[in-house]
C-alpha cells in the first residue's frame, strides 16, 4: 500500500540521514528510485526547487514525493515520517541518554558513519554531474555545451568566494544557472 | 499569548525564513531563542548542535524539538517541530500541484537544464565542505574513500548498492576497529615489556 510504503520509506531516510541537508539526498534517491516514485531527472529538479524554498531539503523532498504519490495525506505521512526519527531521538537524549553521545563506543561508530556519508554524497554529486554532461560510462556521449556551462558555473561559484566576502549563495547559483539555461538552450 | 502558541509561531517564522540549510538556521535560532526569548542558554545551544551533528535528520528538527521540549514538554516539542516544518510543507505542497505542468513550458525546461548542472556542483560542494571540517586521520579517510568508490562503481554499473547498507558496514567496521584497538591497548598495558 502506497501510504505504508511512504511511511517506511521516509522513516528509513529520516533514521539514516547523518550529516546535514545533503546527506539525505543519496538516501532519498535510493528510496524513490527503488519504488519508482519519481525519475532521477525529476529528483534533480526537485532538489533545485527545495534549495530555492525555505526548510530542510529532506523535508521538502518528502513533502513533494508524498504529495505527488498520494495527495495531501501522502505528503503529511511522508513529511512526518522523515521528521519523526530525529524528533524522537532528540527527546530520548534529553530525557535519558545525556551521556550516550560522550560514550566512546558511540563516538567510535559515529566516527565511521560521518566519513562514509561524506564519501557517498561526493559520489552521488559526481555521478549526477557526469550524467548531465553525457560522461557516463554506459552511455558515453559528451555534451560539449553542458560541459562548458558546468565549467563556467564552477568558476563563477568558486571565483565569487575570492571576490565577494561570502561568495554566491546556492540559491544565487541556481538563479544564474537557470538564466544560462534559458540563454543557451533558447526560450 | 500562551507559551505553546508563542513557541509554534516563533518556530514557524524561523521555518519560513531559513533558506540555505541547517547552519543558516542555527544562527537564527541562536538569535531568537538564546538572545530574544531566552528559552535556552548559549551552552544548551552548543549541546543541541552536538546532538544535531551526532544524530540523523535535519538540524532544524533537533533544535526545534529541544527548545520545545525544554519549555513545555512533549506538547511544546510538537508545537515547535510542527511550526518549523509547516511553512516549507505548505510551499512544497502548492508547488507539487503544478511543477509537472510548469516543466512542460519550453523555456522553463531549458532553465532546468542549466539548473541540473548547478545542482550537481552544489552536491559536490556540500561533500567538500563536510570533508574540510572532518578530522583527517587515516581510518576515517579510508572509510570515506571506500564508501565513495563503492558508490561510484555502483552508480556507473547500475549495481544498486544501498546507501543504508554502506552506512551499516561503516558503523560495524568502526565498532570492530574500536574494540580491537581497545583490547590491544589492554594487552599492551598488561605486558610491561
Amino acid at each position: 500500500m502506497i501510504l505504508l510504503d511512504l511511511l517506511f520509506g521516509f522513516l528509513k531516510v529520516g533514521f539514516f540521514a547523518f550529516g546535514g541537508a545533503y546527506a539525505a539526498v543519496p538516501l532519498i534517491r535510493d528510496v524513490v528510485l527503488d519504488y519508482g516514485w519519481i525519475s532521477e531527472d525529476m529528483l534533480t529538479n526537485i532538489i533545485a526547487v527545495a534549495e530555492s524554498t525555505p526548510g530542510p531539503i529532506m523535508v521538502n523532498l518528502a513533502t513533494y514525493v508524498g504529495s505527488t504519490q498520494a495527495g495531501v495525506l501522502g505528503s503529511i505521512i511522508a513529511t512526518s515520517a522523515v521528521v519523526l526519527p530525529s524528533f524522537v531521538i532528540t527527546i530520548l537524549i534529553m530525557i535519558l541518554l545525556k551521556k550516550l553521545l560522550k560514550n566512546p563506543v558511540a563516538q567510535a561508530v559515529l566516527g565511521g558513519l560521518k566519513p562514509c556519508i561524506i564519501g557517498i554524497i561526493f559520489a552521488v554529486g559526481v555521478h549526477m554531474l557526469l550524467k548531465n554532461l553525457g560522461l557516463e560510462v554506459g552511455s558515453f556521449s559528451p555534451d560539449l555545451t553542458a560541459i562548458l556551462i558546468a565549467v563556467g558555473l564552477a568558476l563563477v561559484y568558486y571565483g565569487s568566494r575570492k571576490v565577494l566576502k561570502k561568495g554566491i549563495s546556492p540559491i544565487g547559483l541556481i538563479g544564474i544557472s537557470a538564466l544560462v539555461g534559458v540563454l543557451v538552450y533558447g526560450f | 499569548m500562551s507559551l505553546l502558541f508563542e513557541l509554534f509561531l516563533t518556530f514557524a517564522k524561523i521555518g519560513a525564513f531559513t533558506f540555505g540549510g541547517g547552519y543558516a538556521m542555527i544562527s537564527l535560532i541562536e538569535h531568537t531563542c538564546v538572545g530574544e526569548k531566552q528559552w535556552i542558554t548559549h551552552d544548551e545551544m552548543m549541546n543541541v548542535t552536538v546532538i544535531a551533528e551526532s544524530t540523523p535528520g535535519p538540524i532544524a528538527i533537533n533544535c526545534a524539538t529541544y527548545v520545545g521540549y525544554k519549555q513545555k514538554g512533549l506538547a511544546g516539542a510538537i508545537a515547535t517541530t510542527v511550526g518549523v516544518v509547516l511553512p516549507s510543507f505548505v510551499i512544497i505542497l502548492v508547488i507539487s500541484q503544478f511543477l509537472d505542468h510548469f516543466l512542460e513550458i519550453a523555456w522553463v525546461a531549458n532553465a532546468f537544464r542549466g539548473i541540473k548542472i548547478a545542482v550537481g556542483i552544489l552536491i559536490i560542494d556540500a561533500a567538500l565542505k563536510m570533508f574540510k571540517k572532518m578530522k583527517k586521520k587515516p581510518f576515517p579517510l579510508i572509510i570515506m574513500g571506500c564508501a565513495c568508490a563503492a558508490m561510484l562503481v555502483s552508480e556507473m554499473f547500475a549495481l544498486h548498492i544501498s546507501t543504508i547498507l554502506l552506512l551499516l558496514i561503516a558503523g560495524f567496521v568502526s565498532f570492530t576497529v574500536y574494540m580491537v584497538r581497545q583490547s590491544s591497548r589492554k594487552e599492551a598495558g598488561n605486558d610491561p615489556s
